[in-house]
């Protein structure tokens, strides 16, 4: 063989290993045939998070789209939290990207928007005032950048909660917290009763992110928090983080959360169920936990024992007592490169406030953002429960999006470990400061 | 059949280099093309959107003072040093008495061997929520429910290890129960003769025959435990804190969470550099290259 034929067969052979590996690639994608954007009026892909009580009704809701629209078929596609958001990232912008993927709004989907990947649905809103009449308007800001609107509102909002456990919370003689004092005297008086105060899934930093976003907004007001996110006016120095991880710390000092939470999950038999099982007093949770506790200790809700309330407020603070931290909502955004604009439009603006959709959204425990949907709520099952989110959400004078989905990547990232340190006592308040100011 | 080329006239029978090229063209493809485009991204910025930005060596001159990087480097060679020091005896002893012929021992090695069958992720939810401090098992056993196993800083490195052993030792038992087998049964008997006892035979038999066995099971284990990423993800996930945030976990949180792709790369450029120049120095060190046969005649 001459060295010349030698190099073709070479070179073809390593042709054909990449050709192979490309299209095994390509065969990895979302699960259903057609494997990305498509052609015109191919099927178009929509991504959104595995929930196995939302998924069937997003379902549900594409397939009545499908069956009624001329304009094109779309197919759902799911992924678990973290691999979603690391496949959505690399997909974002090559020829396997979705045509409408679900995001949080705020920070995380502008690194998106900066990045030119998202199409500004203004237009179609500005066409159609009335969806964007149907939606509340604080909820529909929460993908609103520089005044361009990037994103609808799919399925509830999701505000923090304090949950308690009603019985355990009575045989200690605690009353619900209504201030930051009485959250601290209710929590020497739980560990008098020989229970852990405060459930804590402490071995994920989202969970204990919580009680640091309502600190600092009750201590220092939201501004605070938003200048760290401009990088405008002030960063992590502003003197109300220190104020707020102070006041955090004399709480984990005091025992509030006990001494196990850093090896407790929020998964099957994590804080849920010690709230559950009577083994602690509060739980502070998105909105989610409700249809959680419902779906795993249904003898627990059904008996009346599951309680919610606000936040406490801080005595002196800065921030409205009615200020909400928490998933504003989840949103529907398009792609620039979507081959299927026309009937995604088409699907933003018909399927998410669909009247059937916002019903079985409501009979799985979601309140839905879309306005005049409280009569809704009152005649539907956990109307307590629901109607006291919806209230809570509309009252709120600022609604403050998760820390972790508001600042960029790689700040979310570094600031959740500092915060798990800091929970660890690893870390002071002021070493917490320094850590990310610097 | 003829062979080609030169190899007819000296006669001697040596395959042509193209026999290597299917597997040269895999190693190219899967090892040493991730490998270049590694090294490449590692003088990039890159969040995952449109295209890499050079960056000079930026990344680099990052790691440098990254006391974060330093802290996890440490931890990781504490872990290995520890497995190491951890498995080794185990496997080392199960297998020997595992090479034994009796009935009993062939019924409790195959149990011994289960781990093996088991897949990673399998093997750390296991033990997750075997350990968890309200729901696990060790929780209602006496003495062991005071510890907190997975959530206490100071232990839980230690928690690490144990299931790591525990995943790896049947495999390195594996090992050394081939290769205690494969001792002449006549070297026993005359050190029988000679009055030798069972510690003396181990000793002065067994041991010194192993010594290639425990060489290659080491470079295993180094190579393995300074790479080993999923079972400490799905166990702890690094946690609590940053307690068993080992090298390859950091890199992978700053690559998939932070989505700081160049400077991830850096981190796993260090560690390919690390780990390559690790197996180079134990190989060297005890003569890995050029070991001999052990059996009878050789």
């Amino acid at each position: 063989m001459t060295s010349q034929r030698l190099t073709r067969v070479g070179v073809s052979a390593s042709t054909l290993v990449l050709l192979a590996s490309v299209a095994a690639c390509g065969s990895s994608g979302p699960s259903g045939g057609s494997g990305g954007g498509g052609g015109e009026g191919g099927t178009g892909q929509v991504w959104a998070l595995q929930d196995t009580t939302l998924n069937p009704i997003e379902e549900a809701s594409i397939e009545r789209f499908n069956e009624q629209s001329e304009a094109g078929d779309f197919e759902l596609a799911t992924f678990g939290n973290d691999p979603y958001k690391q496949r959505l990232r690399t997909a974002i912008g090559s020829p396997q990207a979705p045509d409408l993927f679900f995001n949080w709004g705020g920070g995380n989907l502008k690194e998106y928007v900066d990045a030119g990947t998202v199409e500004d649905l203004t237009p179609l809103l500005d066409e159609n005032p009335e969806l964007r009449d149907a939606f509340l308007p604080s909820v529909l800001a929460g993908a609103e950048l520089d005044g361009k609107n990037y994103g609808l509102p799919m399925r509830g909002m999701q505000p923090v909660v304090l949950f308690y456990n009603k019985s355990v919370l009575e045989s200690a003689g605690v009353e619900v917290p209504e201030t930051w004092d009485d959250l601290l005297t209710a929590v020497d008086q739980l560990k008098a009763a020989n229970v852990t105060p405060i459930a804590l899934a402490g071995n994920q930093a989202w969970t204990e992110l919580m009680w640091a976003e309502y600190l600092l907004d009750r201590v220092g007001g939201p501004e605070v928090f938003q200048n760290i996110r401009d990088g405008v006016e002030g960063d992590w120095s502003q003197p109300a983080v220190l104020e707020a991880m102070t006041m955090l710390k004399e709480l984990i000092d005091r025992g509030g959360f006990g001494t196990e939470f850093a090896s407790v999950g929020y998964d099957v038999g994590g804080a849920s169920t010690i709230l559950a099982q009577g083994d602690a007093g509060f739980h502070l949770m998105g909105s989610w936990e409700f249809v959680n506790q419902l779906g795993q200790s249904p003898d627990f809700v059904e008996a009346g024992d599951l309680g919610w309330a606000p936040f406490p407020a801080v005595t002196g603070g800065e921030g409205d007592p009615s200020n909400l931290v928490g998933n504003v909502s989840n949103f529907y955004s398009l792609t620039t490169d979507s081959e299927n604009k026309e009937a995604a439009e088409e699907f933003l603006s018909t399927a998410l406030t669909d009247e059937t959709y916002i019903d079985d959204l409501i009979a799985a425990g979601d309140v839905p953002p879309v306005t005049g949907v409280r009569e809704k709520l009152e005649e539907a099952e956990n109307s307590e429960y629901t109607t006291f989110i919806y209230d809570q959400t509309v009252d709120a004078e600022n609604f403050q999006l998760s820390w972790d989905q508001d600042l960029a990547a790689d700040e979310a990232t570094e600031m959740l470990e500092q915060l798990s340190l800091f929970f660890l006592g690893e870390q002071t308040p002021q070493g917490f400061v320094d850590a990310l100011a610097g | 059949m003829s062979s080609r080329g030169s190899s007819t006239q000296t006669g001697q029978q040596r395959p042509s280099a193209w026999y290597a090229a299917p597997a040269v063209l895999f190693f190219g493809l899967f090892a040493v093309v991730p490998m270049l485009l590694v090294v490449y991204l590692s003088f990039t910025d890159w969040d995952g959107f449109g295209f890499p930005q050079p960056s000079g060596a930026g990344n680099w001159s990052r790691l440098a003072g990254d006391g974060e990087a330093r802290d996890a480097l440490v931890l990781t060679l504490v872990f290995m040093v520890l497995s190491w020091l951890v498995q080794t005896p185990v496997a080392l002893l199960i297998g020997v008495w595992a090479a034994g012929r009796q009935r009993n021992r062939a019924i409790l090695s195959s149990l011994f061997f289960l781990p093996l069958l088991l897949s990673t992720a399998a093997i750390a939810l296991l033990w997750r929520s075997v350990l968890d401090p309200n729901f696990g098992v060790t929780q209602s056993l006496p003495l062991l429910g005071e510890f907190n196993f997975l959530g206490d800083t100071s232990i839980v490195i230690y928690t690490v290890i144990f299931v790591i052993t525990w995943q790896y030792v049947p495999f390195h038992t594996l090992l050394y129960q081939a290769a205690a087998r494969t001792i002449p049964a006549s070297l026993y008997e005359a050190a029988t003769i000679d009055g030798a006892g069972r510690y003396k035979q181990f000793f002065q038999i067994t041991l010194p025959l192993l010594r290639y066995t425990i060489i290659t099971s080491t470079v295993l284990m180094l190579v393995g435990s300074f790479t080993t990423f999923d079972t400490v993800l799905i166990l702890t996930g690094g946690g609590p804190g940053t307690a068993t945030r080992i090298a390859p976990l950091y890199m992978y949180i700053t690559g998939f969470s932070g989505f700081e792709f160049g400077y991830a790369s850096a981190v796993a450029v260090l560690l390919l550099a690390l780990g390559a120049g690790l197996s180079l120095v134990v190989t060297k060190a005890t003569g890995f290259r050029d070991m001999n046969s052990q059996q009878e005649g050789a």
